[in-house]
């Protein structure tokens, strides 16, 4: 229904049919952004503000709360291990996911469709089933309540993503790239690093985030498999739920603001993920 | 440059043998063009050469050198790929200099060598654009620099023309032979466009089914085609092909095709010994219109009507109903035929095709 608009009746349809998209547009973006904006003013008002009954939207504001929650609490420290914990996770999750993602768009093989569907499989199981067992074979193997325990097990959750969206990516790079390469003088894997790799870096650094924020949210494996060794929401969920109200949004504050602005950053990649992994 | 030599090639995918058993010598700086229909194994022969496969039997040989099991890289050789396969993250100068960067060739010599190349390609406006600022036929042109820069030994091209459109691909056709003549390296061509074949080999290799149905020059090719398969191939309009009973009738040998009867010359009939069903075959252009028939040619005259006419500015193709087949003629120029007139047209009879209906193989 592109193109030039031929009647009245036709032009008014579309003014209707505009109006209903952006109301429908406004509804989604206040649905996600007014529980945000409430976070974030009240993680930044004085307390007093916050607490006065006469006013509904503060108007003085101050760092302070943050702070308190970070380093009187000791929340960086959490804070800190949460972004260990994301980054050996996208490490690992890479380092197993890619290769795998690489073949299943590249190579043929037996029993192909069986793996996808194992890999997909594997998402509908529930953490919860295998948080329990996890714990006592992390007891028996010296890795409960260790930062890299965690990491892996993020990594069984963040893996199968890793593994489809790769080879979505790669299979969006058309193979003549690589073997003209490989005519020209590369070997295999030097046409993978120096075409390919290149090619697909955009897709996969979304990827590397959307992996960064999956581990930096999830709460339940971390929750069960540390004690003392926390990551943030594991923290949060245990610390600040019992702190004043100014510390629960201060911690909401810092739990949403890594994802916020890497998803500001990487908004154009991400729409190129999930537009070829679609397909 | 270098003679290329494959040696019983054999290459399956699964149950399907793509490639069956091609032997085919190429000369030193001689432009071989492979033709077939799709799935006949023409581009798997071509990436056998360049390395992108591996055969399952046989060997290649450049020049006196076994490169079967060669990875592409340490084989010398250049390709032009149906998609182009120029790098989209490279400027055109950086995808014409990347092989000779990862030759470590001097950095003076990259720039000599990719001026020259842009210059034979007319894209030397182009040099700093990137490929998605090209059109498809500037991309081929930067495709096909690429690939004469490191001087080959083997050039190969994959169907290079085939996402042209139709204009562009009759001016590339003759540029490209042009280069080759120029250049002189010995060039392997896939393609299943049939005047794209004729205009450019210097030998033709026709395939089908993985197998190699017969090498030879265009006019050979045309001439004496060697099977049936050849034969239909080759050609436009296609070639009439019919079967027919080989029968005697007084002495002499007729070919009879349910109501179409052709007495053979005498010099033909001891060639058909043993034969009771044949193809036969005749080009739409060696049959005329009895007041058409060129000077030199020997009339047999049969009757028909009429069937359908194609007027096709440069030349007339009727369709002639005769008592057996319907067969295709080609008049040059116009022909004033209608719908079901009754009409008399003489076969060239030295022109006729016989094949042998079990084996598809030519008897004359």
């Amino acid at each position: 229904m592109s193109g030039r608009v031929e009647s009245y009746r036709e032009y008014k349809g579309e003014a209707v049919k505009r109006i209903a998209v952006y109301a429908l547009a406004v509804i989604i973006v206040s649905w996600i952004a007014v529980p945000l904006a409430l976070i974030f003013v009240s993680a930044l008002a004085q307390p007093s503000d916050y607490y006065n009954v006469h006013k509904i939207f503060p108007t003085r504001f101050t760092l302070d709360n943050v702070y308190t929650f970070l380093v009187v609490l000791g929340a960086w420290k959490s804070t800190l291990n949460s972004v260990i914990v994301a980054a050996l996770t996208i490490l690992i999750s890479f380092a197993v996911g890619l290769p795998a993602g690489y073949s299943l768009s590249r190579y043929v093989f037996k029993g192909k469709d069986a793996f996808k569907l194992a890999i997909i499989g594997l998402r509908m199981f529930p953490v919860i089933v295998l948080a329990i067992p996890l714990v006592v074979i992390y007891l028996r193997i010296g890795l409960a309540d260790t930062l890299l325990g965690v990491a892996l097990a993020h990594t069984a959750m963040t893996l199968p993503f890793v593994v489809l969206i790769t080879s979505s990516l790669f299979a969006g790079i058309p193979v003549d790239y690589e073997e003209a390469a490989m005519v020209f003088g590369l070997s295999g894997w030097e046409a993978f690093l120096r075409i390919t790799l290149p090619l697909a870096l955009p897709g996969l650094s979304a990827a590397a985030i959307f992996v960064f924020i999956m581990s930096w949210n999830e709460v339940f494996i971390a929750s069960i498999l540390t004690l003392v060794n926390r990551t943030l929401p594991a923290d949060i969920l245990v610390s600040a739920l019992n702190a004043p109200d100014p510390y629960k949004f201060a911690a909401g504050f810092i739990m949403v603001l890594p994802a916020m602005i890497f998803v500001f950053f990487a908004r154009k990649y991400l729409v190129q993920v999930w537009g070829i992994s679609i397909k | 440059m270098v003679r290329v030599r494959l040696e019983n090639l054999v290459k399956r995918f699964g149950s399907v043998t793509a490639v069956d058993h091609v032997t085919l010598d190429i000369g030193d700086g001689e432009f071989v063009v492979l033709l077939g229909p799709s799935g006949c194994g023409k581009t798997t022969t071509l990436r056998l050469i360049a390395g992108l496969e591996l055969p399952d039997e046989g060997r290649i040989l450049f020049g006196d050198r076994d490169v079967t099991y060669l990875p592409p890289r340490e084989r010398n050789i250049s390709m032009v790929f149906q998609s182009y396969a120029v790098w989209p993250h490279m400027t055109v100068y950086e995808n014409i200099a990347f092989p000779m960067k990862i030759r470590k060739t001097p950095e003076q010599e990259i720039r000599e060598k990719v001026l020259w190349a842009a210059r034979l390609l007319q894209i030397e406006d182009l040099l700093d654009r990137y490929p998605h600022q090209l059109s498809g036929g500037q991309r081929q042109r930067v495709a096909v620099a690429r690939a004469i820069v490191v001087e080959p030994d083997v050039l190969l091209m994959d169907e290079p023309l085939s996402n042209l459109d139709a204009l562009l691909r009759v001016i590339m056709r003759s540029e490209l032979k042009k280069l080759q003549r120029r250049i002189r390296v010995t060039t392997i061509y896939v393609t299943h466009d049939q005047v794209e074949a004729m205009v450019m080999a210097d030998r033709v290799a026709i395939m089908n089914k993985g197998r190699l149905q017969q090498v030879g020059t265009p006019q050979e090719v045309y001439d004496k085609p060697a099977n049936v398969f050849v034969a239909g191939f080759i050609g436009s309009p296609r070639m009439n092909l019919f079967d027919a009973s080989v029968a005697e009738a007084q002495g002499a040998v007729v070919l009879d095709a349910g109501g179409l009867q052709i007495r053979l010359p005498e010099a033909y009939a001891g060639l058909l010994e043993g034969h009771e069903t044949v193809v036969v075959g005749i080009r739409p252009e060696d049959i005329h219109p009895l007041d058409r028939v060129p000077p030199g040619v020997e009339p047999y005259e049969v009757d028909g009507t009429v069937d359908f006419v194609e007027p096709l500015g440069s030349d007339t193709i009727v369709h002639v109903k005769t008592p057996g087949p319907v067969l295709l003629m080609k008049v040059p120029g116009s022909y004033p035929a209608e719908m079901g007139d009754r009409i008399r047209v003489a076969l060239n009879l030295k022109k006729l095709h016989v094949f042998d209906k079990a084996t598809g193989k030519a008897i004359f």
